[in-house]
C-alpha cells in the first residue's frame, strides 16, 4: 500500500521524466548548489595560490610584526591587529546605537514613521564604500574625528591606546567611526527582525505585571531575543572585518605595530588593496597578500556560520516566520 | 505608556516601592525611549551629510563633457569619465548575464524544498556566500581568470561581481516565490500542468515584480563595488572595446582620483562620486517605490 501511494513508483518516474520535472529539479539543484560550491572554490583557490608563503613561513606570517616585502619579510600581525582593533571599536560604537534604532523602529515608531526611517537607515548600507572613504578623508576626519581624537588624547593620553597626535585625515579612529556607520544598518535591521518576531504575549505579560515600556524592552524583549541580537552583532562584525575601500582610504597605511587608535594603521583588507598592484608581479609578495586574504576569508566564514546558526536557532524557537 | 497612573497607590508601599521609586522608573523609561529615537536620528545624519555634500561638491564640476569625454592627464582641464561609465555598465552587464539566470533557477530549488537537507544546504551556502567580503571575491576572480590569462580583464571583474550578486538575487527570488499564493500553484497543477511548467509559467510571472526589485538592488550593490576592481578590471584611460581588456569603472576611478595628490583629480572624484551615488541611491529608491506601488496594487496596507 505504501509503495502504491509513494510518488516514486515506476509509472510516476516515467510520467515525471516525460514532463521534464526531473530535469528541471536537477537543473535547479545544480544552480542552487553553485553558491555553496563557490564558497568551497574560493577557499580552495586561496589555499592553492598562497602555498609559496605557507611553505616558506608557516605560522610566522600570522605572528610576526615585521612587514618588509622587498626584504622578504611578511609579518601580518600589524594588519590582523588593525583589523580586530578597528572592527571591535566599530562594534562597541554601533551596538548600542543599532539596538536603539531597532527598538525605536520595532516598538515605538508608528508604522509609517518606522517604514520611512527604516528605509533611510537601510540606505546607509547602500552608499558605496568608496564614497564613505572619499567623504571620510576630506570631510568627516578633519571636522569630527580630529576634535574627538584630541579630546581623548587630552583626557586619557597616558593610556597607550590614546597616545600620540591625531592627523586630520588618517587614523584608526576615523576608520572605526566610519565602520560603525557602515555596520549600523546590518545590526539594526537584523535586531529589528528579531524584535518583531517576539510573540505579543511576552510584551503583554510584562506590561500587565506593571513594567514600564522600557522595563518590558530591557528585561523581557532583549533577553528573549538575545541569541538573535548576538547573531546581528556577529554579522555586523563580519561586515566590518572585510570592509575594504573606506578603511583603506582613511586609515593611512602605516605598516608598524602601534597600539594607539589615534595613529594611522592598516588592516588586512587595506594592505591587500593598497599593495596588490606592486605585488602582482612578485610571486612571493603576491602569495603573502593572498594568504592574508585566506585568513580574512576563513575568519568571516567561521563568523558567518556561527551567526547564521544563532539567527536560525531563534527563528526555529520562535514559531512565527522570521528570516534574515 | 502610563501603566502606573491608575495603579492603586496603596499596593505600592506593600511591595516596598516608594513614590520616588515610581518616579525614577518613569524617568528612566522616558529617557531611554528618547535615546532610541535619538540614535535613529543620529544614524540618518551621515546619510544626509554624505548625500548633500557629494551633491554640492560634485555638481560644481559636473558638465556634459564629463559624461562624453575621456579623462585628461593631470593639469589638463576638461575631460570626463566616459570610459568609467561605459566600463561600469559593461562589467555589471557581464555580472547580470552570469548571475541572474543561475540565481533564479537556483531559487526554485530553495523555495520548492525548503526543509530538505539539500534545500537547507543551498540556503545556508547562499547566506554564507553573501557574508564573504567583496575583496575576497576579487582575489578569487584574480586567481581563476587574471593569473592564468596573464592580463586584467573586464570579464574577470564581471565574474567577481556575479559572485556578489548571486546570493542577493537568489534569496530575494526565493522569498518572492514563497509569497506566491498556494492556490495559484495548486490551480495550475490541477489543470494538469507539470511541476516545471507551473514553476516557469505560473510562479515566476507571479513573482516577477519582486524578482526585478531584487535584481535592481543587486545591480546597485555591484555597481558601487571598488575593491574587486583592483584585482580584475584594474583601470584604463581608454574606452573599453573588448571583454578581455582592462577597463576603468566608476568606483575604481573615484578611488584613484580621491587618493591622488592632485587638486583637479580630487575635484573630479567628487563629480564621479555624484554620478555613482545618484545611480546607486536612485536604484534603491526606485526599487522601494516599486515595492510600495505593487503592495498598493495588491490592496495591502503597506
Amino acid at each position: 500500500m505504501a509503495v502504491a501511494t509513494s510518488q516514486f513508483t515506476l509509472k510516476e518516474i516515467k510520467h515525471r521524466l516525460r514532463h521534464g520535472d526531473t530535469i528541471f529539479d536537477a537543473l535547479t539543484l545544480i544552480a542552487g548548489s553553485l553558491a555553496l560550491l563557490t564558497v568551497l572554490a574560493i577557499g580552495w583557490q586561496l589555499w592553492q595560490e598562497s602555498h609559496l608563503t605557507r611553505q616558506a613561513f608557516g605560522w610566522e606570517l600570522i605572528f610576526s610584526a615585521d612587514w618588509d616585502p622587498y626584504g622578504d619579510k611578511f609579518g601580518a600581525l600589524p594588519f590582523i591587529y588593525g583589523t580586530l582593533q578597528t572592527s571591535l571599536l566599530a562594534l562597541v560604537i554601533a551596538l548600542p546605537l543599532g539596538l536603539g534604532i531597532s527598538i525605536f523602529l520595532a516598538e515605538l515608531a508608528t508604522p509609517w514613521l518606522s517604514r520611512t526611517l527604516g528605509f533611510l537607515v537601510e540606505l546607509l548600507a547602500a552608499v558605496p564604500s568608496v564614497i564613505y572613504g572619499l567623504w571620510g578623508v576630506y570631510v568627516f576626519a578633519p571636522t569630527i574625528v580630529k576634535p574627538i581624537g584630541e579630546t581623548l588624547n587630552s583626557i586619557a593620553g597616558f593610556i597607550p591606546l590614546f597616545a600620540g597626535s591625531v592627523s586630520p585625515q588618517y587614523s584608526r579612529l576615523a576608520a572605526s567611526l566610519i565602520l560603525a556607520v557602515m555596520i549600523l544598518p546590518t545590526i539594526s535591521a537584523v535586531s529589528r527582525d528579531v524584535f518583531q518576531a517576539i510573540p505579543r504575549a511576552q510584551r503583554e505579560a510584562a506590561l500587565a505585571l506593571g513594567a514600564t515600556h522600557w522595563e518590558m524592552i530591557w528585561q523581557v524583549l532583549i533577553p528573549y531575543g538575545l541569541s538573535g541580537i548576538l547573531g546581528a552583532v556577529i554579522l555586523g562584525l563580519g561586515r566590518a572585518l572585510g570592509e575594504t575601500m573606506a578603511v583603506t582610504m582613511v586609515i593611512g597605511n602605516n605598516y608598524n605595530l602601534t597600539a594607539s587608535i589615534l595613529e594611522p594603521g592598516s588592516t588586512m583588507s587595506a594592505i591587500i588593496a593598497s599593495q596588490f598592484g606592486e605585488a602582482s608581479s612578485i610571486d612571493l609578495f603576491r602569495s603573502a597578500l593572498i594568504e592574508i586574504g585566506l585568513i580574512l576569508f576563513f575568519i568571516t566564514l567561521v563568523l558567518n556560520l556561527f551567526a547564521r546558526l544563532l539567527v536560525w536557532r531563534v527563528a526555529r524557537r520562535v514559531p512565527s516566520e522570521m528570516r534574515v | 505608556m502610563n501603566q502606573t497612573q491608575n495603579h492603586p497607590r496603596t499596593s505600592a508601599p506593600l511591595l516596598g516601592m516608594s513614590k520616588a521609586h515610581f518616579a525614577r522608573r518613569k524617568i528612566t523609561n522616558i529617557v531611554m525611549l528618547s535615546l532610541t529615537g535619538a540614535a535613529t536620528v543620529l544614524a540618518i545624519i551621515p546619510l544626509l551629510w554624505i548625500t548633500l555634500y557629494v551633491t554640492i561638491q560634485g555638481s560644481r564640476f559636473l558638465n556634459i563633457e564629463f559624461f562624453t569625454q575621456l579623462p585628461t592627464p593631470v593639469g589638463v582641464p576638461g575631460g570626463g569619465i566616459v570610459n568609467a561609465i561605459v566600463g561600469t555598465g559593461l562589467v555589471v552587464g557581464v555580472a547580470c548575464v552570469i548571475a541572474i539566470p543561475v540565481a533564479i533557477i537556483g531559487a526554485f530549488f530553495a523555495a520548492d524544498y525548503p526543509n530538505t537537507p539539500l534545500g537547507l544546504a543551498i540556503r545556508f551556502g547562499t547566506d554564507v556566500l553573501s557574508g564573504i567580503p567583496s575583496i575576497v571575491m576579487g582575489i578569487f576572480a584574480y586567481t581563476i581568470i587574471v593569473l592564468p590569462q596573464r592580463r586584467f580583464s573586464a570579464f574577470a571583474a564581471g565574474v567577481a561581481l556575479a559572485i556578489i550578486m548571486l546570493p542577493l538575487v537568489l534569496r530575494t527570488t526565493e522569498e518572492m516565490l514563497k509569497l506566491v499564493p498556494r492556490g495559484l500553484r495548486e490551480g495550475s497543477l490541477a489543470l494538469g500542468a507539470s511541476n516545471w511548467k507551473t514553476s516557469v509559467q505560473v510562479l515566476l510571472p507571479a513573482a516577477l515584480n519582486g524578482v526585478v526589485t531584487g535584481i535592481m538592488l543587486a545591480i546597485a550593490r555591484a555597481a558601487g563595488e571598488a575593491a574587486p576592481m583592483l584585482f580584475t578590471a584594474f583601470g584604463s584611460t581608454g574606452l573599453v572595446t573588448d571583454l578581455n581588456e582592462s577597463t576603468a569603472t566608476l568606483p575604481h576611478t573615484i578611488y584613484i582620483y580621491a587618493m591622488s595628490p592632485f587638486k583637479d583629480w580630487q575635484e573630479k572624484a567628487w563629480a564621479a562620486a555624484l554620478v555613482l551615488i545618484a545611480l546607486v541611491l536612485g536604484l534603491n529608491i526606485l526599487a522601494r517605490a516599486l515595492t510600495w506601488w505593487r503592495a498598493r496594487q495588491m490592496g495591502l496596507n503597506y
